[in-house]
């Protein structure tokens, strides 16, 4: 951290960059925010552990209309949405400098919380080069949970410890995948027709509309999301007819389809725990059966297979001879 | 005071909803909500929070008003049923409670909300006492006592015995209803149980905040604050606190298109989206920072600017645990105080 810190503070001085994109710490150990910082006092207050999953690259949509430079600090899996976005042109890859940081895993509250622990005072060995066991300090006394045990979903499934775009590295990353991340897509392939849509019914009936899951999507970068727009009955908000609001991820799902990059931000933000990357990643299995293996932010010069023809593109009816 | 065993609950609730509609706490997909009771319902009183607070009940996310239907060149316009059968609210809490009588002070003055007065007509609330209070919960600070809710009953979870307390005539009026499943108690265990909740309350973070400098005649000077830029900038504009809270009442009222008619509906408005108050000349809060300023503003200083200094946060935290980008109103209230934020 002091690392970052020392680092953000030298291209702050000499110039190279005019703010700094990064985490700020929170009022508790476990709830940092994502800040800009624009000078050395206010860097005092960046800090990066565990806590900071947040992926920062849609915030370098609106960085990228400001004057000058803005540090970014970006995990491997954010360097992917950053990537996916400079392809869009949503970002301007001139108007960043990007710090690959390490990364360990990124942990999750609720994971702590269902380990049965509660009145949580503080939580430490979060760190990048910290323990495999994190402390937590509770009213009732201390207790201890392992790192792995507390991640994120998206973590056990990692892409990897690569960051595909950045000006400089910072940190160690470390191998946290212990799960192949079509597994749970393929459990869900094998339910007939009738159990999967009782199974997505059930998920989706808990989404109050709230929006987190498109706000946070970096694939979710249009200037005006038709969800929003007053002029259709799609607009945004609990509608009449619970259909509709299933209808909402569907409708997300299939726009960003060929460009989700399996960040993992949608689930992580829905406040009712809803496994929205399970859309997305029927998706990309189908993309990589049907057009071979791809990986949406992998680089910013290939061609998406939906977004590019060939003639050895599968037909439509596959999907119907697929059943 | 009266008692009924844990394992009698089930008997309870049928007895219950046998003569009124029930609402309580359910797990479903692995999240616990308020929904109404049936036998096979995966009932969960031990969960302190849940993800919505349970004013659904009282102020559904989406309800319809009126009706029209196009037949032929005919239109008949129906008005929506008012609630008319009674219904009971197992299970909230404290500062839920508190949530309700805030949305009182907006739907029950002059002009009358007609379907919200219904629903509170023909509500009952039993509430229950919070165990083990989260560090999220911040309750305390709106002068809450989430160790003796104020329902029209108060109920209290002590091992594997629900104690059961009518506050009010509707309680009263349900505890007769049900009067064959109690049976007579003293209050030693439930006093030791309060002594216990205020005890943990006490130790946690956010139980002793400070509000100095937050009321209704703060609103030019808070308004005016610089610090605002500096804290909504990680704000993603979603409406989860908003979606989440107890006591936001702001509502939309759309149009659902269908092949023969219309449904008027209304639902939940949330000042952090970008359409929320759009008029026809335009909206009146153009940018994020704007919004953002909007939501606390009217926690901390114009909702107790109109109701005698009632506060319109009741502390339950949810906006605390949910938000995706580590925002919520504890940071707020820090920040002027120049501390962490």
């Amino acid at each position: 951290m002091q690392e970052l810190m020392g680092r953000a503070r030298e291209l702050l001085e000499n110039g190279t960059v005019a703010r700094v994109l990064g985490w700020r710490a929170g009022d508790q150990s476990y709830n940092p925010e994502p800040a800009f910082f624009e000078n050395a006092v206010e860097l005092e207050k960046l800090v990066y552990d565990g806590f900071c999953g947040a992926n920062l690259s849609k915030y370098m949509i609106e960085a990228s209309k400001l004057e000058g430079k803005t540090l970014v600090f970006l995990k491997p899996c954010d360097t992917y949405s950053f990537n996916q976005l400079i392809k869009e042109h949503r970002v301007d890859r001139e108007k960043a400098y990007i710090i690959g940081v390490g990364c360990r895993g990124k942990l999750d509250m609720d994971q702590i919380r269902n380990q049965g622990i509660k009145g949580i005072l503080n939580v430490s060995g979060t760190e990048l080069q910290g323990p495999d066991e994190i402390t937590v300090e509770t009213i009732y006394g201390t207790k201890t949970v392992s790192y792995a045990s507390a991640m994120l979903s998206r973590c056990h499934v990692c892409k990897g410890k690569d960051h595909v775009i950045y000006d400089e590295l910072l940190g160690e990353s470390a191998d946290t995948k212990d799960a192949d991340r079509f597994d749970e897509v393929a459990a869900i392939e094998a339910m007939t027709s009738e159990e999967r849509f009782a199974f997505f019914r059930k998920e989706l009936s808990k989404c109050i509309r709230c929006n987190a899951c498109r706000n946070v999507c970096p694939a979710c970068s249009c200037r005006k999301c038709v969800f929003d727009s007053t002029k259709f009955d799609s607009a945004q908000k609990a509608n009449a007819d619970s259909f509709e609001e299933n209808m909402f991820h569907i409708i997300r799902a299939f726009h960003v389809a060929g460009r989700c990059t399996d960040c993992g931000e949608c689930s992580r933000v829905c406040p009712q725990g809803i496994p929205l990357h399970l859309f997305n990643r029927k998706f990309i299995k189908d993309i990589n059966t049907f057009y071979g293996e791809f990986q949406a932010g992998a680089d910013i010069q290939e061609k998406g297979p939906l977004t590019n023809y060939t003639f050895e593109d599968v037909e439509p009816g596959i999907v119907a001879e697929r059943g | 005071m009266f008692k009924i065993a844990k394992e009698n609950l089930s008997a309870l609730f049928r007895k219950i909803a046998g003569n009124r509609e029930l609402y309580l706490p359910v797990k479903q997909a692995g999240q616990v909500n308020f929904a109404a009771w049936d036998e096979e319902a995966e009932v969960s009183l031990e969960t302190l929070k849940t993800v919505k607070s349970g004013k659904d009940a009282f102020f559904p996310q989406c309800e319809t008003l009126y009706t029209c239907k196009k037949e032929g060149k005919k239109i008949q316009i129906q008005a929506a049923d008012r609630k008319e059968q009674d219904f009971v609210v197992f299970g909230m809490k404290a500062c839920d409670v508190q949530g309700v009588k805030v949305l009182d002070n907006v739907f029950l003055s002059e002009p009358v909300d007609s379907f919200y007065a219904s629903r509170r007509e023909h509500g009952t609330i039993v509430a229950l006492a919070c165990n083990e209070p989260e560090e999220s919960c911040f309750c305390k600070v709106f002068g809450i006592d989430a160790a003796e809710p104020a329902a029209d009953v108060a109920a209290w979870l002590i091992d594997g015995e629900l104690f059961w307390q009518p506050l009010t005539e509707k309680g009263e009026a349900l505890t007769e209803e049900v009067r064959e499943l109690l049976e007579d108690t003293e209050d030693g265990e439930v006093t030791e149980a309060k002594a216990a909740i205020r005890g943990i309350m006490d130790r946690l973070p956010n139980a002793n905040l400070s509000l100095e400098g937050w009321n209704g005649e703060a609103t030019q000077e808070k308004f005016d604050s610089p610090i605002w830029n500096d804290l909504y900038k990680a704000c993603l504009g979603c409406g989860t606190c908003t979606f989440v809270c107890p006591t936001c009442q702001c509502y939309d009222i759309k149009d659902y298109t269908t092949s023969n008619g219309v449904q008027r509906y209304r639902c939940w408005d949330s000042c952090m989206f970008s359409d929320f108050t759009m008029m026809a000349h335009g909206n009146n809060r153009t940018s994020q920072l704007q919004r953002f300023r909007q939501r606390f503003m009217h926690k901390l200083v114009y909702y107790p600017a109109n109701n005698n200094g009632m506060y319109s946060c009741v502390g339950c935290g949810r906006c605390v645990e949910k938000c995706p980008s580590g925002l919520n109103i504890v940071k707020v209230i820090k920040a002027f105080q120049g501390g962490d934020k």
